[in-house]
């Protein structure tokens, strides 16, 4: 360890892999039941969470420099530009009456 | 060329330090910085496909449902297991290679590989009863199913498949770092190869960690 990385301990992998098989039992359960609404929040919530934790701890940005951890966060910021300036297109396009269509 | 007031150009620089960078440290943040700017491209790759998803999902919600309970759960929610099993494992490997264990860092990788392996024999079975049911898109897509269920199955093969070719060269680079870890290449100070094959394949798990919920379990509760 002369050079300062942080090696991460078998006990925090364990724990992490725990957390993301009970969080896909949950996940398979929560789909079984009628929520109405609210399946498909609770399921994208559940697999943030989890990819929330295979990144900060499995990919290890946790230790990362800020410039890495600012890098991988730009990509999901990017991707929720793409969604909302996507959808913010399709869900509007009923509201204007446009010419020739 | 001694330079004594650098003190850490005294000692005798690692064999693997490339003559452009200051230290081991900073070659492999640059490693790992790089192999994160590539994952941007990824996110934003199979971003696409995401975005191509919502728009249709939005456009035919009730085909999605029954398109989606045409889909075997139990296959693919055994796949995200052994994905996560994969994930840890890959983890234990770089871990290892952090602390210079050749032997523990070889058994991890060839789980990892194993696992791998494991998930595309899964996909296959899956695939096969796609076409024996002719719910893939081409010249035996059943067409008397309805417009966004077709579209389901398209995105469902590219997303999925795209996924699946993403295993396959994550197997491909488990292979090449195994190699390179049996030869002892590795040691404390100069791991970066494995920690960025490990990056990659934390993010082929991330992928299909969304793909789950959103292709196989729409139909699970019988709407």
């Amino acid at each position: 360890m002369s050079s300062g990385h942080h090696v991460p301990s078998i006990g925090m992998c364990v724990r992490v892999w725990l957390a993301l098989l009970v969080l896909t039992g949950f996940t398979i359960f929560i789909a079984s039941q009628d929520l109405g609404m609210l399946n498909t929040p609770v399921a994208l919530l559940v697999a943030c969470t989890k990819a929330t934790l295979v990144i900060v701890f499995f990919m290890g940005v946790k230790w990362n420099t800020p410039l890495t951890k600012t890098v991988a966060v730009s990509g999901f910021v990017w991707l929720l530009i793409l969604f909302f300036m996507g959808m913010n297109d399709y869900l509007t396009r009923g509201w204007l009456g446009v010419a020739g269509r | 060329m001694s330079n004594s007031t650098n003190p850490v150009s005294a000692a005798k620089p690692h064999p693997k330090l490339q003559s452009h960078f200051f230290s081991m440290d900073q070659q492999l943040e640059a490693s790992t910085l790089g192999m994160w700017v590539f994952l941007v491209t990824e996110v934003m790759f199979f971003g696409g496909l995401f975005m191509a998803y919502i728009v249709y999902r939005n456009m035919y919600p009730h085909a999605w449902v029954e398109a989606s309970a045409e889909l075997n759960w139990k296959l693919g929610g055994l796949n995200t297991g052994v994905l996560i099993c994969s994930s840890i494992t890959m983890a234990l490997a770089v871990r290892a290679a952090m602390m210079g264990n050749r032997k523990q860092q070889l058994i991890n990788i060839a789980i990892t590989s194993i696992l791998g392996a494991t998930f595309l024999v899964v996909k296959f079975f899956e695939y096969k009863a796609k076409f024996e049911h002719h719910l893939v898109p081409g010249p035996h897509f059943d067409p008397s199913l309805e417009q966004g269920m077709q579209i389901f199955f398209s995105l469902y093969f590219v997303m999925t498949g795209i996924h699946a070719l993403h295993m396959v060269i994550g197997l491909g680079i488990m292979a090449y770092i195994f190699i390179q870890a049996w030869k002892g290449t590795y040691d404390a100070e100069y791991f970066a190869p494995v920690e960025v094959s490990g990056l990659y394949w934390h993010f082929v798990d991330i992928v299909w960690i969304f793909l789950f919920p959103l292709l196989y379990l729409l139909g699970a509760h019988g709407a």
